[in-house]
């Protein structure tokens, strides 16, 4: 069955059951691999996109249910060839090791200050709750949440 | 250093190139290893190219042995492997066998090359673990990069400045000596010119070979770029989603592979009816003997073929459960390795003397459950075959390793073999092995097709391999002046590494006692020196409070390894040691050691909610040493995150199994440190820009399972023994 989707500003079809996994779809119909597979359960956010603005695991997501819907994946932040804010910030934080999380951690803290753009430490811990860093480098990653927090405060373009 | 420390820091030596391998997995030798670079220079071009006649015994030590041989000393092969080449242009290409697994060498050694080089940083290209381009190399464990593999590269890097302030002479017909290699050129003092390393390079097909290894090196307390912090280098692609890790590896006309399992070790295939798969629009079923798999055009099509294989199994053999693990590794206490058990024991003194003479005695048994690497990116492989020859992108710690089982299974010469391995979601000590790469290949052979292979969670979990558990039995005795006079600790399992303890006790033993054991087991960070390291200092800590001794001074008191000395006093005064309690339920502990070379101490401070008995960890002091600082940024993370990780095998992570099956082989079942277990971490670098570096993944982590142990003591009264310390909370009377 063909699904149609919105990935980033691009139309797709997909040829596949409305049961696949949206993950599946993007990795391995898309060739978008920026979004990772970690537990297929939905417990380690590796995975996680925008739809419509909103962080979803997309391992646990059919992709029936995100039909003619607008998904955003790491590799749809940049703008012009130019990171998105909570992207730098990332990067200046130097806030990852293996960084097989990092795509994971960027889309949803995309999520969080766009819901909520000034958050407390114990906001962030746990909006940022359901993705494993194994590395253990929350710290930085709390250092770069704060980072974009302030980029996106004044202005950061998006 | 003073006499005795350098008879501890040989003996600490000899733990470390004995002791981490224990329990790192290899595969058996199969073949004698060809180590020429074949091709190499056709591959290069022209320009300058390093090599090395390799004498060098440190990295010669990585020879492949394995087995009992692998203790001894092997003959040492002359191992000839290109290491550094400068092109025209001036763009340096370094191979290193090493792996970038998160531990952040791709830019730590590229800071060392570019520091004896002496051009910019970002001149450099690090080629790592592609086993058709680089060196032989062992694997990336150990903590051997820097003390190895840094110095090698380095000794690398100044045999190649020197080669081109020889080129420069000749090029201007002057003396050589008063030249000077800097920022990527020769310049000369006398007249000023200058000519960079790439136009000294046009032209050159020169492979200079370096016997012997020693040319000078700059002392780290000289160093300019390297000892300095420097973000992750090419981290872009990160952050973009564009870096390809090797489950994102794509070949055209790739299919996608699952793996049939059994439902429990050692259950073995009875009947197969693949017909309801095999009708699948594009599926192909492979069977080979036990082994089965199928492969799809898409992964939702390999699943759905997966799910339609009928099979029955012959059942699993009766095995033991975590519930009666620790008594089935007492219990199976092996006697056909009682040389290697000889191997690990150390005795100074009599115990039993120390013992009759105490006025105090202690007997406590410490125990560690099997735990998970769970790293984030699952084992993963893209297997190819094109006319006969096999190349496979892997994620692995061990390319060479890899290469070999490959070699070994499907039987073909070691050249027709290439194995390459992306920055990958890391490893921890847990993706030493290819078993990943050997059935995506083996599919992929039967497919005639590309084929990836992404091991999901469960099979990451069930399939791989875990830390192994452990029973640490601890004997002491007091004396009247309320110092140690006997020392006892033995340990069954875990393996022996940092099993001797750092503290001056005239009457001691200790040693290791392999057993049988029921889960497939290797290495894991650090090893058993998390083992031991609980065992002991938590011992120490109880031994300190029967003595009516603070848990710091106890340890200074025994102490006279003037390293460690140091880190313990350094986390001490950063985390204001002994604290004061400011609330109830707040406690406070140590701990620390030596371990491969590197000084840890970590100050815990823990919250135990009186309540339901949750216990938080509130803050982390740990003070490292591991000589001259290469980035004091890696390091940091290096430092860090192995507090967070420890947390996760301190407080609550282990494995659960029975009757040949994990009964938690998920993230929603196996918990591992999250957001919202972040402590304060406060890391204290002890930097020694005079004495060698070491290696720093591992041994941070040693500390903070018995600080927290000691500080869940202090909050509450009960003293917990096992770890994982409180999966459930602290139960409180």
């Amino acid at each position: 069955m063909a699904i149609e989707l919105n990935v980033n500003g691009r139309s797709y079809s997909v040829d596949t059951d409305p049961g696949t996994s949206l993950l599946t779809v993007l990795r391995d119909h898309l060739g978008l691999t920026g979004s990772k597979y970690g537990c297929g359960e939905g417990e380690c956010g590796a995975c996680t996109v925008l739809i419509n603005g909103n962080s979803r695991r997309s391992c646990i997501t059919p992709v029936g249910h995100v039909h003619r819907q607008k998904v955003t994946t790491i590799e749809g932040l940049e703008r012009a060839g130019k990171l998105h804010p909570v992207q730098q910030a990332f990067l200046d934080a130097d806030a990852y090791q293996c960084a097989y999380c990092t795509a994971g951690m960027i889309v949803t803290t995309v999520a969080l200050l766009d819901s909520n753009p000034h958050p407390t430490d114990a906001q962030i811990a746990e909006f940022l709750g359901g993705n494993i860093c194994r590395c253990g480098t929350y710290p930085r990653i709390l250092a770069a949440v704060r980072l974009a927090e302030r980029a996106l405060a004044q202005g950061g373009a998006r | 250093m003073n006499e005795k420390e350098t008879v501890r820091e040989e003996e600490t030596r000899a733990n470390e190139t004995l002791a981490p391998e224990r329990y790192e997995l290899f595969a058996p030798p199969a073949y004698h290893f060809d180590l020429e670079r074949r091709n190499f220079l056709k591959v290069m071009g022209g320009g300058v190219g390093v090599f090395l006649l390799v004498r060098n015994p440190a990295v010669l030590g990585q020879g492949r042995e394995s087995g009992q041989r692998r203790f001894g000393r092997p003959a040492l092969p002359e191992n000839v492997g290109a290491w550094l080449h400068i092109a025209p242009g001036g763009a340096v290409t370094v191979y290193t066998g090493k792996v970038e697994i998160g531990q952040n060498i791709r830019t730590s050694l590229a800071q060392q090359v570019a520091e004896e080089l002496r051009v910019r940083l970002d001149s450099i290209t690090m080629v790592m673990g592609d086993t058709a381009l680089v060196p032989f190399d062992m694997g990336t464990f150990g903590s051997m990069t820097t003390p190895v593999m840094g110095p090698q590269l380095r000794r690398i890097a100044s045999a190649a400045r020197d080669t081109l302030l020889e080129l420069a002479a000749a090029r201007w017909k002057t003396a050589k000596g008063p030249l000077v290699a800097e920022e990527g050129m020769v310049r000369d003092p006398a007249s000023g010119r200058r000519v960079a390393y790439g136009v000294l390079a046009e032209g050159q097909t020169l492979a200079k070979t370096v016997v012997a290894a020693d040319p000078p090196l700059i002392s780290p307390e000289k160093w300019t770029v390297a000892g300095k912090p420097v973000k992750k280098i090419g981290a872009t692609p990160f952050v973009t989603g564009r870096h390809l890790y090797p489950s994102d590896i794509v070949r055209l006309d790739m299919v996608y592979g699952k793996v049939l399992r059994p439902p429990a070790y050692g259950a073995t295939l009875a009947s197969l009816d693949a017909s309801a798969a095999k009708a699948l629009a594009g599926v192909v079923v492979v069977q080979d003997a036990d082994f089965v798999g199928v492969v799809a055009p898409k992964p939702e099509i390999a699943e759905k073929a997966l799910a339609a294989l009928k099979a029955t199994w012959n059942p699993a053999p009766a095995q033991p459960s975590s519930k009666d693990l620790f008594d089935y590794l007492r219990k199976n206490a092996a006697p056909e390795n009682a040389q290697e058990e000889d191997r690990f024991a150390h005795t100074v003194g009599s115990v039993e003397t120390g013992l009759a003479a105490a006025r105090q005695t202690f007997a406590q048994t410490y125990t560690v459950a099997y735990i998970a690497h769970a790293p984030l990116e699952p084992r993963a492989a893209v297997a190819e075959w094109q006319e006969g020859k096999l190349t496979v992108w892997t994620g692995t710690q061990r390319p060479f390793g890899v290469r070999d089982q490959l070699v070994e299974t499907f039987h073909l010469p070691a050249d027709s073999v290439h194995v390459l391995m992306p920055d990958m979601g890391s490893g921890y000590g847990g993706k030493h092995t290819g078993e990943c790469a050997i059935e995506a290949a083996r599919l992929a052979k039967g497919a005639g097709k590309p084929v990836k292979l992404i091991w999901t969670r469960e099979e990451e979990f069930t399939w791989a391999y875990f830390r192994p558990a452990g029973v640490i039995d601890v004997r002491a005795g007091l004396g009247a002046d309320g110092k140690l006079v006997a020392w006892e600790m033995i340990n069954y399992n875990s393996g022996p590494s940092a099993v001797n303890t750092p503290y001056d006790i005239p009457n001691q033993t200790t040693g290791f006692h392999p057993t049988k054991y029921p889960l497939r087991q290797g290495s894991y960070r650090a090893l058993a020196a998390t083992a031991n390291h609980f065992a002991r200092e938590s011992a120490m800590s109880e031994l300190a409070h029967m003595a009516g001794a603070d848990q710091l001074d106890f340890r200074l008191k025994h102490l006279s390894d003037a390293r460690l000395k140091t880190v313990f006093e350094s986390a001490a005064k950063r985390f204001s040691w002994p604290g004061k309690k400011s609330e109830p339920g707040q406690g406070f502990g140590i701990g620390g050691g030596i371990e491969k070379g590197g000084r840890v101490a970590t100050c815990a401070e823990v919250s135990v909610n009186p309540k339901d008995g949750s216990v938080r960890v509130r803050r982390v002091v740990v003070a490292f040493e591991c000589g001259a600082i290469v980035n004091p940024d890696g390091l940091n993370d290096q430092v860090a995150g192995a507090q967070m990780m420890g947390l996760g095998g301190a407080l609550f992570e282990a494995i659960e199994f029975a009757d040949g099956k994990i009964l938690n082989p998920r993230f929603s079942q196996y918990r591992v440190p999250r957001f919202s277990d972040l402590p304060r971490i406060e890391v204290v670098l002890v930097n020694r820009a005079d004495r060698p570096p070491a290696g720093a993944g591992e041994t941070p982590i040693c500390g903070l399972a018995p600080a927290v142990a000691n500080a869940i003591f202090d909050a509450t009264g009960i003293r917990l023994r096992s770890m994982p310390l409180a999966p459930h909370g602290v139960k409180q009377a």
